[in-house]
């Protein structure tokens, strides 16, 4: 029996800053994904949704909350949490459902509303809470990805330049992307212009936050045939595995790694783990992926993310992007829908945003920022407490 | 500073030896992993299912895995100075223990003077001061040569 299933549609509520309940933009998302479909919402078995912690109970019921929203039909619903990673494990409950025959269509829909400035932590005297004592010690999330952007500098010879590169990257290809935040070309004196939040980051090296919402529509392959969509791309694989201890790579919230001082104990890289079980589950490789989506929540973790996904050997995407290969039109593009840089983060909805633009890529919809040829795309992201996806889609 | 008498802003995670201070972690007693902050009940190795722990002192000294700085002032709960004064963070691969750890980097020294794998010290430093306390908290300082 095949894993895979069939991505018939997909929609987005473009992000921005729109000060709406974050269910209006899932409605959006998902009417757009039923329309690209050709699927009546009547028919959907299964909402699976991304839950937003935002939002009050609505957002902790998202699931619910959307079927509740486009009329409730009588179809199961289930709301996944996991940071960052949302998205996926909601897709990843509606794969599960599909291929276990208890359903034949689905839809999978995540929303956000964010606050304005910081995410801040509940208050109070809490030091069993690791998010609050990092906060209180003075390191917020710029700092990690302060930390790991220094680290390429002195390790890779990564430079200041290189990181804004990525910015002007992902920037000029975003301005295609009607979905986009923002759509406006910067140049590297810009970046450099901009204030240093987290050496050597400056602020249009760090991603902001946004509202947004995505949707897709999946199937069980035979109900794509049966509705004359056989060739819609499909789900190869869905990643969404835990660290593994000794997880050695200073994380968010944490303010110590895991200890490898035991016998037998190695140290790990959570972040490049995430990809090994999406390829071993496709059953291809590194050389088989036309592009990738990747969580650049910094334009230099985006060169992280690139090295974790084996698109070249560790510290060797800084060259990657100088020779052009990660733009349209190069080797292997990345982020070709513009990526966080472009976007601001919608945590619930941005591991599905990444599904949504390589089904458009991949069936040769995404205009100006198109790679000719696409045929297999991956994703990877990252959250708070050991979540993180990576998410295979092929035609 | 003031005359304040000195506190340790989180209870129990260093000594409070202002020459020679150390974190406060945990080894389980079976498998020898280290924890910092303290661990008890369960262990994190998952080949081990031991419940019982040691407290101990971890290394003061080790090597400079990466760093950055602050520039903006962090949102509570961090009492920020007013003005705010930008301070380095780093952290630092503790050789016995085989974990890194995070923190503020002394005043006066900035991300200009550091550099991965240069090898460092834990020192106390305030944090902030509250109407009682100044409260002290580890961080990290190059280790004199």
């Amino acid at each position: 029996m095949s894993n895979e299933i069939a991505i018939l549609g997909a929609g987005m509520h473009p992000w921005g800053k729109w000060g709406k309940n974050f269910v209006e933009y899932g409605v959006h998302a998902a009417r757009e994904a039923l329309a690209d479909a050709g699927v009546p919402w009547q028919d959907v078995q299964f909402v699976s949704g991304g839950a937003t912690i935002r939002c009050g109970y609505p957002g902790y019921v998202a699931g619910a909350t959307m079927a509740q929203a486009l009329g409730w039909q009588g179809a199961e619903v289930n709301t996944s949490y996991a940071a960052c990673a949302s998205g996926s494990q909601a897709l990843a409950a509606a794969r599960s459902k599909i291929l276990s025959g208890a359903c034949d269509v689905a839809l999978v829909v995540g929303a956000d509303t964010t606050p304005k400035g910081f995410l801040a932590p509940a208050k109070g005297y809490r030091p069993e809470d690791p998010d609050w004592v990092r906060f209180y010690l003075g390191v917020t999330n710029p700092t990690y990805f302060g930390l790991y952007a220094r680290r390429r500098m002195d390790l890779y010879g990564d430079t200041l330049e290189d990181f804004a590169a990525v910015k002007v990257k992902n920037a000029k290809i975003g301005m295609h992307n009607p979905r986009a935040r923002y759509k406006k070309e910067f140049s590297l004196e810009d970046v450099a212009n901009s204030a240093m939040v987290a050496d050597p980051l400056r602020l249009m090296d760090i991603c902001a936050t946004s509202d947004g919402g995505a949707a897709l529509i999946v199937s069980s392959l035979e109900y794509a045939k049966k509705i004359g969509k056989g060739d819609a791309p499909r789900v190869a694989a869905i990643s969404t595995v835990t660290p593994t201890f000794a997880s050695s790579v200073v994380e968010m919230p944490d303010i110590a790694t895991d200890s490898a001082a035991a016998d037998g104990v190695d140290p790990t890289n959570f972040r490049a783990s995430l990809p090994v079980k999406a390829y071993e589950e496709a059953g291809i490789g590194p050389e088989d992926v036309s592009l990738a989506e990747v969580y650049d929540l910094s334009t230099a973790l985006e060169l992280d993310w690139i090295e974790d996904l084996q698109l070249c050997e560790r510290g060797d995407a800084a060259k990657l992007l100088r020779d052009g290969d990660t733009s349209v039109g190069g080797k292997i593009p990345v982020n070709a829908s513009g990526g966080l840089a472009c976007f601001g983060e919608a945590v619930p909805a941005q591991a599905l945003a990444q599904v949504c633009e390589l089904t458009w890529q991949l069936r040769g919809e995404a205009g100006g920022r198109q790679v000719e040829g696409a045929k297999v795309g991956i994703t990877a992201n990252q959250g708070l407490f050991g979540h993180g996806s990576s998410v295979i889609v092929k035609k | 500073m003031s005359d304040k008498p000195l506190a340790p802003a989180i209870e129990g995670w260093h000594t409070m030896d202002m020459d020679q201070p150390h974190l406060i972690g945990t080894r389980c007693v079976k498998c020898g992993t280290y924890s910092f902050p303290k661990q008890s009940g369960f262990c994190k190795n998952p080949d081990c299912d031991s419940t019982e722990f040691e407290e101990v002192e971890l290394s003061r000294t080790g090597t400079v895995w990466s760093y950055t700085n602050a520039c903006y002032k962090p949102p509570e709960p961090f009492v920020a100075p007013d003005p705010f004064v930008p301070y380095a963070l780093a952290a630092v691969t503790l050789e016995k223990e085989q974990m890194t750890i995070l923190g503020q980097v002394v005043e006066g020294v900035g991300v200009e003077d550091l550099k991965v794998g240069m090898p460092m010290e834990l020192v106390l430093e305030t944090l902030h001061e509250d109407e009682e306390d100044t409260k002290v908290t580890w961080k990290w300082r190059p280790a004199a040569a």
